[in-house]
């Protein structure tokens, strides 16, 4: 088993230290840790790699509450191991795979499936979220019971893609959870005012004539399930938010008490409704690309703790469905490898925000684990813990090239621009699934050997 | 112009006037009078041309008070070029035909320079949509050969022989301000 | 001008142009022989995702009485459901040698896909898309109100001049039309004041961004604006019901209180042009007295399209920088 020998990484951006990993956990840190390095005399088995990190921040490893890994049904567009892979590449340890496939994660069976194909690739840890109804209809609720109790022991629920809008169906779903310490993850969309809609009602959709998504069918979600969640006392998820409004009524609901938690994707952190004049599927998504007040206020709410996360909505789709007119294309970006890079150039460069590099482990790592009830992720990076870091290189810029990254589709918005911060290393249960930001193949080898 | 290159006027402001007034002579006895003429000049600068042979047509019959516009008319050819893929085409100048029409009449075409033949061309197409005259004639005031099509001009106030790399340029006083042909290299 | 996509791409002097080579166009089709053969040779291809009679017919006139050899293409319902198919079919042109494509599409902004995605190198000219825009339809009322409104000139069309402090009043469901749209980029572009007049449920958010005035009240614009145009949109029955959007109670309440009846009629200024896109629903949003009266443009816009059409295809396909031809 091979171990690590960290030099002089800044953790969480502040002072530097030395760690070593072994075993799969954080063996020793500071001048201990290189006295816990075994010489490389050959009187050892262990393999010890030494990395330098004198220029590198250590975080602990990535956590995505809102991944679309596609597998089963649409392995076209991505598959567990190639979403996974992407997820490593982007600093990610763990995400959550969201339940629209084909079968609908809806049952113990698709959820284990999940499970075990993450397992299998080696990239990630995977966990399933499970639908809240059969199908995502929202007409009946899904076995949420028997999909906590499988071996994927489902924690989130949500029916992302789908609103839970029949607020009996929602209260229930609330209700029921509470009993195995899950969270329902609304997608927050009022389906009778968002029909046929395609991108942010405003000045830029009246302009264009495509059918407009207005604030308003986020927000009139987002307060009835605050009040819901109040009402039963039970928690609740907000994924992907995205108007102003939407961080005004969660300020209202903490401030409240209300058990609430929210979360803002990279794309609505940095690109406005004005990107899809020239018509560009790129920027098709739901929730659409707001206007730039929205995006003000999202980094504010992100900043002030209102945001609990980041999550990516990765949502990898086949170039076919995005090279048509806009009307029929598919909704969705991609986001693992371009998250963390974002978030960099949108608060922790953004001299507007206080938003350090602990900010990044607290709404990217530590806040997602707490969320999804993952237990051995999002911890700090201390002896005895699970040897789940990252290392970055906060001086590194690099240009995005779609067919360059290692996601199966190519559907980024961020083409061609020139992003702040590199993934150097990614670290899972003490394994490099990363080194000078390139996944280590040989992993899939060695998983696929021992299977 | 370019530095280096030389220019000649070979058609000084009198000269025009004076070929215009044998044109318009050349016209009357050819055709025995003015009437069934119509004179169509081709924009840009055939259709001031055409006025100008018009107004001495008027003039030599004694009747220079008759309405311009009965006699003289202009033709635009853009949309009838056959190299309209190739050349930037100009924006389309409007064609106005004498209210008698074309049909039976003598149909003198007036433009500035005869070249390869191509507009003279192009302007027959354009007459046949327009009616059935009973002859065309063609007046120019400068024929510079090179001739790429079997096309000859009835009259010339010159004829300027010259090689293709030399530019012919005409003024005149209704659009340039003053009269002159200059030949440059 | 490469493309026409949208009205609003069009600045003051290309507007004027095409409008003043309309009206060349328009002289040279009350002649015994219409055809010219500018475009001989060239293959126009109208690509129409959506049903149009009149439009498709409007471009086939045009293009055909430039002498363009004109395939139809119709694609009919097979675009949303299944978009890859427009890239397809552009592909398809592009291989059979089209020159020009004019497309009809109920997907807002495909025209622009068609222009800029690499998939055809030829003009695109936008025949309407979904609730976007509809160019030609704009530049020929623009034709018309030119004539109309100003006059004077070659032929009496105004040439060489643009619709400085007109007064123009455009009614009804601005929401879902491309007309609107259009209306609003070019009449702004050519200096003309324009008004929307509709419920509020028929107009889109952000309208209060547009370089118009917008009222509620059609009565009180005829009377406050005393317009020298009045454009009466037209407005599908189903809009009323609750599948259809809910967008007004009833075709009665409509017709009440934003249709031109006669009394309307009477209260427009003397010289007030009727003017109305077609297909006219009479009784809704024009009473047939509007329709019919002299002041109604609405046939005269029909052949007015054929000339504008033919101006775009000859402008698009024909043109570039004026320099010296070869004599
Ligand atoms: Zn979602």
């Amino acid at each position: 088993m091979t171990s690590y020998l960290i030099r002089a990484a800044s953790v969480l951006g502040g002072e530097r230290t030395d760690l070593y990993l072994a075993d799969g956990v954080i063996a020793a840190l500071g001048p201990d840790a290189a006295a816990a390095a075994p010489r490389g005399d050959g009187g050892s088995a262990v393999e010890v790699v030494e990395i330098d990190a004198s220029t590198l921040i250590a975080l602990p490893g990535l956590v995505d509450l809102h991944t679309h890994l596609r597998e089963p049904g649409r392995e076209d567009a991505e598959t567990v191991a190639s979403g996974t892979r992407a997820a490593a590449v982007g600093g990610f340890t763990c995400v959550h795979a969201m339940a629209n496939t084909d079968p609908v994660a809806d049952t113990a069976g698709v959820v284990e499936q999940v499970w075990r194909l993450g397992q299998d690739a080696g990239w990630a840890q995977v966990r399933p979220v499970g639908a809240v109804t059969v199908g995502l209809r929202g007409e009946q609720l899904a076995e949420l019971g028997a999909m906590a109790d499988s071996a994927a022991a489902v924690r989130v629920f949500s029916d992302d893609g789908m609103c839970v809008h029949d607020p009996v169906l929602m209260r229930r779903a609330l209700e029921y959870v509470k009993a195995f310490d899950g969270v329902v993850a609304q997608h927050a969309q009022e389906p009778r005012l968002t029909a046929g809609a395609l991108m942010h009602e405003g000045v830029v959709s009246a302009a264009l004539g495509l059918t407009g998504w207005p604030a308003v069918a986020e927000e009139a979600i987002i307060a009835r399930d605050v009040l819901l969640a109040e009402h039963v006392g039970s928690r609740v998820h907000i994924c992907h938010l995205s108007t102003a409004g939407s961080v005004d009524i969660i300020r209202w609901a903490k401030a409240r008490g209300i058990d609430v938690t929210a979360e803002v994707t990279p794309h609505h952190l940095v690109l406005t409704d004005e990107a899809v004049r020239g018509y560009d599927p790129q920027f098709k998504v739901n929730p659409p690309l707001r206007t730039a007040a929205d995006v003000a206020a999202v980094r504010a709410g992100l900043a002030d703790g209102t945001i609990d996360i980041v999550a990516t909505d990765h949502a990898p789709h086949p170039d076919e469905d995005k090279d048509c007119e806009f009307a029929a294309a598919a909704m969705g970006m991609t986001g693992l490898e371009t998250a963390l890079s974002v978030v960099v150039e949108a608060m922790v460069n953004n001299p507007d925000h206080d938003f350090g590099w602990a900010d990044v482990a607290r709404t990217m790592s530590a806040a997602p684990a707490a969320i999804g009830r993952v237990s051995e992720q999002g911890r700090p990076l201390e002896v005895g813990e699970p040897a789940n870091l990252v290392l970055v290189d906060p001086e590194a810029t690099w240009t995005v090239d779609p067919p360059a990254l290692r996601t199966a589709s190519s559907n980024t918005p961020f083409a061609q621009r020139e992003l702040p911060a590199r993934v150097v290393a990614t670290f899972w249960r003490g394994a490099a699934t990363v080194l000078d930001g390139a996944p280590r193949e040989a992993l899939r080898e060695r998983a696929g050997a021992g299977a | 112009m370019t530095s280096g290159a030389t220019s000649t006027t070979v058609l000084s402001e009198n000269d025009i006037s004076r070929a215009l007034t044998r044109i318009a002579h050349e016209i009357l006895e050819r055709n025995k009078g003015g009437t069934d003429l119509v004179l169509l000049g081709i924009p840009t600068r055939g259709a001031p041309l055409a006025r100008r042979l018009g107004e001495r047509i008027l003039d030599a019959e004694g009747r220079p008070e008759a309405p311009l516009a009965e006699l003289v008319g202009t033709l635009d050819i853009t949309m009838h070029r056959d190299d309209l893929r190739r050349n930037p085409t100009r924006a389309l100048e409007p064609t106005r035909i004498p209210p008698v029409g074309l049909d039976e009449k003598v149909v003198v075409l007036v433009d500035d320079v005869l070249y390869s033949g191509r507009t003279i061309r192009a302007a027959l197409d354009a007459i046949s949509d327009l009616g059935r005259p009973r002859a065309v004639q063609l007046a120019v005031l400068v024929d510079r050969g090179h001739r790429e099509l079997p096309i000859r001009a009835d009259y010339i106030g010159k004829n300027l022989p010259t090689s293709r790399s030399e530019r012919v340029s005409v003024r005149l006083t209704e659009l340039d301000g003053s009269d002159s042909v200059v030949l440059s290299s | 001008m490469r493309h026409l996509l949208s009205a609003g791409d069009l600045s003051r002097a290309e507007a004027v142009e095409i409008l003043d080579t309309t009206s060349t166009m328009a002289a040279t089709q009350s002649r015994e022989i219409k055809k010219l053969p500018a475009l001989r040779g060239l293959t126009v291809v109208n690509l129409f995702f959506e049903d149009s009679t009149r439009t498709r017919i409007s471009f086939e006139a045009a293009a055909k009485r430039l002498s363009a050899d004109v395939i139809n293409f119709s694609a009919k319902g097979s675009s949303v459901s299944k978009g890859e198919s427009l890239k397809d079919t552009a592909l398809t042109l592009a291989a059979m040698g089209a020159d020009a494509v004019v497309i009809r599409h109920q997907a807002s902004g495909a025209p622009h896909r068609l222009a800029t995605s690499g998939w055809i190198r030829t003009p695109v000219v936008n025949a309407g898309d979904g609730m976007h825009q509809h160019p030609t339809q704009a530049l020929l009322d623009a034709f018309t109100m030119r004539r109309h409104l100003v006059g004077g000139g070659e032929g009496g069309d105004g040439v060489g001049e643009d619709l400085t402090g007109a007064k123009v009043v455009i009614v009804g469901d601005v929401l879902h039309s491309r007309v609107a749209r259009s209306n609003v980029d070019l009449l702004h572009t050519l200096g003309a004041h324009v008004t929307l007049v509709a419920p509020p449920t028929l107009l889109p958010v952000g309208v209060d961004t547009w370089p118009c005035a917008v009222s509620y009240d059609l009565d009180a614009s005829i009377a406050d604006v005393r317009p020298d145009a009045i454009m009466m949109l037209r407005v599908q029955r189903e809009r009323m019901s609750s599948a259809g959007g809910g967008f007004f109670p009833s075709p009665m309440e409509y017709s009440r209180r934003y249709g031109l009846d006669g009394t309307r009629l009477a209260a427009l200024p003397e010289h007030c042009v009727v003017m109305h896109p077609g297909p006219m629903n009479r009784g809704l949003e024009i009473s047939a007295k509007a329709a019919d009266s002299p002041r109604s443009t609405i046939v005269e816009q029909v052949a007015n399209g054929v000339a504008v059409r033919m101006a775009v295809l000859y402008l698009l396909l024909a043109g570039g920088t004026p320099t010296e031809g070869s004599r």
